[in-house]
């Protein structure tokens, strides 16, 4: 067999059980959360009577034992069926779907920026171990990576959008301006400039010292030792030798972030009025919607299972001894 | 950093700031001739999941839809307490039986069907007395609603109801909903109670979850001039601070409800085109109470809640936690309203050593230093209310009660504390809504079901309480039942079955270019009809 088709046949074997495992565990854990969603709904009202609280229970399901919610639940999920958000009023799906663009644009710009940008500034540290240039940017990665996301993101909407006025405050797109095709992608670039790098330069440090990191080690190596005999040109020894070492580590970072990123960006969504998934996770938390709850579990741990699933092939396609084992 | 999850107009930031300079008086910016167009827009922090007032009678609701879909009349700064809206006169029978609301002629709803009595009948009977939180219980004695003629409709009771009450209620419960839209459906689910349709000054446009709300001028407007702005967009601002960036850039024109964090204040109140106002939220006023559970037995003693009453500085938690914006509470009626409102000298005043006797009195000496242990739980929705639970555990420490802090998020405290009744004492913030029976006296009356947040959930029970609270909701005279409710505030000043600590409203923010900000009593979920934007 194709070893690429293999890998990607055990990886997808996988993924069911996970996703079942995932489905049971977050429907259970968040039924122990104290409250139900016609509690969060009702604290964020004027009160009511005893009736009209019954009356809500009803019209929300909430009446029936919990064995029954799931059951039906999972039932209907097997017909890819992910039921109805009671926050929100509509179907899961189209909530989460509305939601999943932005998250996609949100994370693959910042981990695009992080990764490039920190592999990039990590082979010039690394290349040169020791080197004033070095120093500077391990300095300068520490600096980033001490710094809270919502503080940068903060600083840089008082730097940029307030005082300056170069980008815009927040949101994903103008209000009201009706734009379309290129103008529109121009726009929505624009706007996400600002999240984007808060979100990505603080793993743009984590980028950087691993890469670094990495080639300090690749540096000591026999294979090193005998291209620099062979008398290879530097250039040539530290990205084709050096830097290809480096960077299987800095791969394996990237899947692990690409599933931290829907954790992390619910504070930069919330700071840069973004609305994607991870805030909408937040959300669901706070008013006990299960459903839409986990439709977002189930979408994250998806995206999750295909990102690691690239990583995989990327790890094969970089180091070929990978696909033997 | 504040985070979306806490609806509950879940706003009043932090501290308030000590920026008492910058709050200018109303005529400040009530002056110069309206400028028409521009489109005002707005922080918003909550999007709840129906918008239609005529159901959902909450502000956060209210805050969009209030100028989309009009009440019969709107609350006033004048004399009579009151503005029309689409009743132009209403009045009472003698007998409390009947009340006759003249409809405003010439009215069309935003789809160009005419406004009729029909619609108030329909809305009254089908959607307030049926599906309102509020009207439930209000209009629980409605028996039908007569519309002799498209201008008039007569609200015809079971019972003797104060024609006091409903018109206090007006503002609050008697949004109007359009009959051809909802006769036929289910009204709970009707597409049209999260795509408004009204009679207001604005016509709703389109609601992008997460990013904004869009309003836009209704140019039949039975009020022909008005509106002056051309729309409305609130835009959804989940984080404080970011909002407090949005208003200094200008790129939102108003901030209400304390949507911005009250130690940013200061710092705002300096920028240039930034004022801080005030004012306009004195209808909905919010009261900073201890709520007691009175299943435990040292709190069902008169003297050991009085004890923890004197405890309490309320000054102090005026200008610390307040920062000065707030008012120490005298009772369960804020002082604004002054037709209900008593002051009374029964009501303990901060003294440690008066509190230190009666614990003493009441047989709970102090053993090792403590007395006896409560768990408290603050609501979460406000930081003020977070607070009051972290100043009143060292409150009661002085006097010998430990208290174990237990925090939850909205939903985790409604349950604990509304259903399961599991808390000693609860830090909460009921609403007062222009008078006692709406949800006022519902703390204190005795024998409701589990399970109703906002209620007597506290297994308080006095057969004398209820009686008052059951005689002033059937007394027709305005004079005797205001003076129920003086005796009301009375007997709960006696034997203070909640302690009320602070009253408190909110803090808008605003640039200078808008106008008639605070008009009213309940300006940021009023219509907005005459606000405008200079240029």
């Amino acid at each position: 067999m194709n070893p690429v088709v293999r890998i990607v046949a055990r990886r997808l074997g996988h993924a069911i059980p996970v996703l079942a495992i995932v489905a049971i565990g977050s429907y259970g854990l968040l039924a122990l959360a104290p409250g139900d969603a016609v509690d969060a709904y009702l604290s964020g009202g004027a009160g009511g009577d005893a009736g009209y609280v019954a009356q809500l229970r009803q019209q929300w399901g909430l009446d029936r034992s919990f064995g029954a919610r799931l059951l039906s639940y999972l039932l209907s999920l097997l017909t890819l069926d992910f039921g109805w958000s009671v926050a929100f009023s509509r179907p899961v799906h189209e909530v989460v779907l509305d939601r999943l663009g932005n998250t996609l644009l949100l994370m693959s710009a910042s981990i695009s920026l992080s990764f490039s940008l920190g592999t990039v500034l990590g082979v010039v540290a690394g290349s040169r171990p020791g080197s004033w240039r070095d120093r500077l940017l391990s300095m300068l990665s520490l600096a980033l990576y001490a710094a809270p996301g919502f503080w940068l993101g903060l600083m840089m909407i008082v730097a940029f959008a307030v005082k300056l006025s170069w980008f815009p405050l927040g949101g994903i797109g103008t209000i009201g301006a009706p734009l379309e095709g290129l103008a529109q992608v121009r726009d929505m670039a624009w706007h996400l400039v600002l999240p984007a790098s808060a979100l990505g330069l603080v793993y743009l440090g984590l980028y950087l010292r691993l890469m670094r990191s990495g080639m300090v080690e690749a540096w000591r190596s026999d294979f090193v030792r005998t291209a620099r005999a062979k008398g290879l040109a530097r250039a040539r020894i530290v990205w084709r030798h050096v830097a290809r070492n480096a960077l299987l580590p800095v791969v394996t970072m990237l899947g692990l972030q690409a599933g931290a990123m829907l954790g992390g960006s619910v504070v930069i969504e919330s700071v840069f009025a973004i609305p994607g998934l991870g805030r909408l996770a937040y959300e669901a938390v706070g008013q006990r919607d299960v459903p839409l709850l986990l439709g977002i579990i189930l979408a994250g741990t998806v995206m999750v299972i295909l990102i690691n699933l690239l990583v995989d092939l990327a790890y094969a396609w970089l180091d070929p001894r990978v696909v033997t084992r | 950093m504040r985070l979306p999850i806490v609806s509950r107009r879940a706003v009043l930031g932090s501290a308030l700031g000590a920026a008492g300079s910058a709050v200018l008086p109303a005529a400040a910016w009530a002056q110069g001739t309206p400028r028409r167009g521009g489109t005002l827009v707005v922080a918003a922090d909550t999007q709840p999941r129906n918008l239609n007032p005529a159901i959902a009678a909450s502000n956060g609701v209210f805050y969009v839809a209030s100028k989309v879909i009009e009440p019969l009349a709107e609350m006033s700064y004048d004399g009579t307490g009151l503005a029309p809206r689409l009743a132009t006169e209403w009045s009472g029978s003698a007998d409390g039986r009947s009340v006759t609301f003249k409809l405003r002629p010439g009215v069309t709803w935003h789809d160009g069907k005419p406004f009729s009595s029909a619609d108030v009948a329909f809305s009254a009977m089908q959607v307030w007395k049926k599906a309102q939180n509020l009207g439930r219980v209000l209009f629980n004695d409605l028996e039908a609603v007569d519309t002799p003629d498209g201008g008039t409709a007569i609200f015809r009771f079971s019972q003797p109801t104060p024609f006091q009450l409903i018109r206090n209620a007006l503002p609050a419960v008697t949004a109007v909903v359009p009959k051809h839209i909802y006769e036929g459906t289910d009204v709970n689910t009707n597409p049209a109670n999260t795509k408004l349709i009204g009679t207001g000054p604005f016509r709703f446009i389109e609601h992008k979850p997460g990013e904004y709300y869009r309003l836009a001028k209704n140019p039949a407007y039975w009020d022909r001039d008005k509106p002056y702005l051309d729309g409305i967009v609130y835009r959804v601002l989940p984080d404080a601070g970011a909002i407090a960036a949005a208003i200094e850039a200008d790129q939102i024109q108003l901030a209400a409800f304390s949507a911005i964090a009250l130690s940013e204040l200061p710092r705002l109140a300096r920028v240039k085109g930034v004022q801080i106002v005030n004012k306009g939220y004195e209808g909905i006023t919010y009261q900073l109470t201890v709520e007691i559970n009175h299943r435990r037995k040292e709190l069902a003693d008169a003297r050991v809640r009085r004890a923890i009453a004197h405890a309490i500085d309320k000054d102090f938690v005026v200008k610390t936690i307040f920062s000065g914006y707030a008012n120490a509470s005298a009772g369960p009626i804020p002082k604004f309203d002054k037709v209900f409102h008593v002051a009374d000298p029964a009501l303990p005043a901060f003294d440690v050593a008066r509190a230190n006797a009666l614990l003493d009195e009441a047989g709970y000496p102090r053993q090792g230093g403590t007395r006896f242990r409560l768990r408290l739980l603050p609501a979460p929705w406000f930081e003020q209310t977070r607070q009051m639970g972290d100043y009143l555990r060292q409150a009661l420490r002085v006097v010998g009660i430990d208290v174990e802090l237990v925090n939850n998020d909205a939903a985790g405290h409604t349950k604990a504390v509304y259903t399961d009744h599991a808390f000693d004492l609860a830090i909460g913030s009921p609403v007062y809504r222009n008078d006692p029976a709406i949800s006022t006296t519902i703390l204190y009356q005795g024998g409701l079901a589990a399970g109703v947040p906002f209620s007597n959930q506290y297994g308080y029970n006095d057969a004398a309480l209820n009686t008052l609270i059951n005689k002033a909701s059937e007394t027709l005279d305005p004079a005797a039942r205001a003076q129920l409710y003086r005796e009301f505030q009375r007997l709960v000043a006696q034997s203070q079955p909640l302690i009320h600590v602070a009253e408190f409203t909110f803090i808008s923010v605003i640039r200078d270019s808008l106008h008639n900000v605070a008009n009213n009593p309940r300006w940021a979920t009023s219509n907005w009809a005459d606000a405008w934007l200079s240029a």
